[in-house]
């Protein structure tokens, strides 16, 4: 099946909106239990989700949010207008954060974000450029249970 | 017959289809058809939101009725720490177990002390546990029922630890057959219940076995006759009476008692639908890993604000409150022993007999293909509606009516909206064909 077969969603994130914060990722948990995918993998995918909106939520002005579905895969790319990682290496770390006080206030930033992504997806590419943004691509399998 | 009790039927004589219940379902259960409320079976979780709204009093909540006791030969009544919130200070539940024996039942036992037991052995799980967090707590069915349903990813996050009245229920079974040489099936043992949820977990257990307990008599009808029965009962001291109450069994009684006897650090108080749908959407994004454990009740202030209990919710809520707070200003220790708790939780007494599995709600379509094609085209029906919920069409709202479209339970033109457009286009047609 190709990709034009799938099922094609996109939200549009805003940046310091903590109000609002957290919607996409309900949203694209209760598609994927709609479709009938299974528990556990729907589980990593909403942690997956979770995590890339916050980031675009703590760290940039804007960002899109596209999500893929197709009977092999779910596939989440997320470009975002924002203040770019310098190091990421040292952003994959976990503990690393860059996060405010506020932000820590709030039970934010506890540097676990970007190595909980690559922790529960099958594939995961990020591409970031200073003072431009950050582009995730996102990928968890459908036909096996579990990351190998 | 199907596949699921429900111990919310709705009564289509007395039914107006007015849909207060239609856009209160947390599952979206309910369809108005033909001007009448219906329920589909499977998405319903029976939290009983729909009685506490229909205007008609068409929604009936089934409890069992004072008759069924005459099935058995030895009858016990195990009310729920609830109904002691109904009387709070004014009444202790000393007296209020010697009404209900009065009432009929061959013997009442203190349910509150077996919850004093449970919450020991919880503090024990919890102590020992190492796996994934936050666990929640299992006492309300209802809430078993929506993570089977909608949240069957955290199934495994589900305390094993069974519930006082299943606990208690077998073990006076056990006692009463031994004490009267009678046959287990010939002791009745029966719940006051503050809900009706409490019916299915007897019916039909979340873990699929066989329930303990015979039946369930709610609050509300056994009020009245125990009020005058409790006036013939022997008043008690004070401090005798106090000292017979277990304080931790008590906090069962409302949301937050059971964290707050138990001195838990680390955990949530959730009561209330709404509130608890947003803390489980929390926990399935992966947030509040760093709770130990979640009390969660469906009913907004715990059991005490139970659709069958009497006394204002808030005003039963504070009696409970009180009462705690007077055992504690009396130094009144909590009545089970923690040694002989730890003994029977080293021997696996406390634990649910089964394991609870999920029941997810049946996806668009089995294929993954086809209920991907479909959920497309349900995005393509949700275009064409008006967004609103007005409910009109029969279902809760529209997004919801473009799923039953694409499941073929209704139809595009079912929609008002939809309808009145084809219309104007159709004389604007004959207009201009004219």
């Amino acid at each position: 099946m190709s990709e034009d077969d799938g099922l094609v969603q996109t939200f549009e994130i805003t940046g310091g909106d903590f109000n609002r914060a957290g919607r996409v990722s309900i949203q694209i948990k209760d598609l994927l239990k709609e479709i009938g995918i299974e528990p556990e993998i729907i589980l990593r995918a909403a942690i997956v989700a979770y995590e890339a909106e916050m980031n675009v939520v703590m760290y940039a002005q804007k960002g899109h949010f596209q999500v893929s579905l197709t009977p092999a895969s779910i596939r989440m790319i997320v470009q975002d207008e924002g203040a770019g990682i310098p190091d990421i290496g040292l952003a994959l770390q976990e503990g690393y954060s860059t996060a405010s006080n506020a932000m820590r206030e709030m039970g934010f930033g506890a540097g676990m974000g970007l190595p909980n992504i690559k922790k529960n997806a099958d594939q995961f590419e990020i591409v970031s450029e200073v003072g431009i943004g950050t582009r995730l691509d996102i990928v968890l399998y459908l036909n096996k249970a579990k990351k190998e | 017959m199907s596949q699921y009790y429900h111990s919310i039927r709705v009564n289509p004589e007395k039914c107006h289809g007015r849909m207060r219940c239609l856009r209160i379902c947390p599952t979206q259960a309910i369809r108005v058809r033909n001007g009448k409320a219906t329920k589909i079976e499977e998405r319903c979780i029976d939290c009983g939101e729909c009685i506490n709204v229909c205007p008609s009093g068409a929604i009936v909540p089934q409890t069992d009725l004072f008759g069924e006791l005459t099935r058995f030969r030895h009858t016990v009544a195990i009310p729920s720490p609830a109904l002691y919130a109904q009387f709070g200070r004014e009444i202790l539940p000393g007296k209020i177990l010697g009404g209900l024996k009065k009432l009929g039942f061959d013997d009442a036992f203190d349910l509150a002390y077996t919850c004093g037991e449970v919450s020991f052995a919880i503090q024990e799980y919890l102590r020992e546990y190492r796996g994934p967090k936050p666990l929640i707590s299992n006492v309300c069915p209802t809430i078993v029922r929506l993570i089977q349903v909608k949240y069957p990813g955290l199934i495994d996050l589900i305390i094993p630890i069974n519930t006082p009245r299943e606990i208690a229920a077998k073990n006076i079974k056990q006692k009463k057959a031994k004490q009267y040489g009678l046959p287990e099936k010939e002791i009745g043992a029966f719940y006051i219940t503050p809900c009706p949820v409490k019916m299915i977990s007897i019916k039909q257990p979340a873990e699929k076995g066989k329930s303990h307990l015979d039946g369930a008599l709610s609050i509300t009808d056994v009020y009245g006759p125990l009020l005058s029965a409790m006036e013939g009962v022997e008043k008690e001291s004070y401090r005798k009476a106090l000292e017979s109450i277990c304080i931790l069994g008590m906090g069962w009684a409302m949301v937050g008692g059971m964290s707050r006897t138990l001195r838990l650090k680390n955990s949530l108080a959730v009561s209330g639908l709404t509130e608890i749908i947003k803390v489980f959407d929390d926990i399935e994004r992966g947030k509040l890993r760093d709770i130990d454990f979640v009390e969660a009740y469906s009913c907004a202030q715990g059991c005490c604000g139970g659709s069958l209990t009497v006394e204002n919710v808030y005003s039963s809520h504070n009696k409970i409150l009180k009462l705690i707070e007077t055992l504690e200003f009396e130094k009144i220790k909590a009545c089970p022993d923690i040694r002989q708790v730890r003994k029977l939780y080293a021997e696996k007494y406390f634990f649910l007999e089964r394991k609870i599995e999920p029941r997810p709600l049946t996806p668009l379509d089995e294929d993954l293909s086809r209920a991907i094609k479909k959920r497309k085209e349900k995005d393509e029906v949700y275009k064409l509606l008006p967004k609103i919920d007005c409910g009109a069409c029969g279902s809760p709202d529209c997004l919801t009516f473009a799923e039953d479209v694409v499941l073929g339970q209704a139809e595009t033109d079912d929609c008002v909206f939809i309808r009145i457009e084809k219309h104007e286009g159709q004389k604007h047609h004959r207009e201009t064909q004219s």
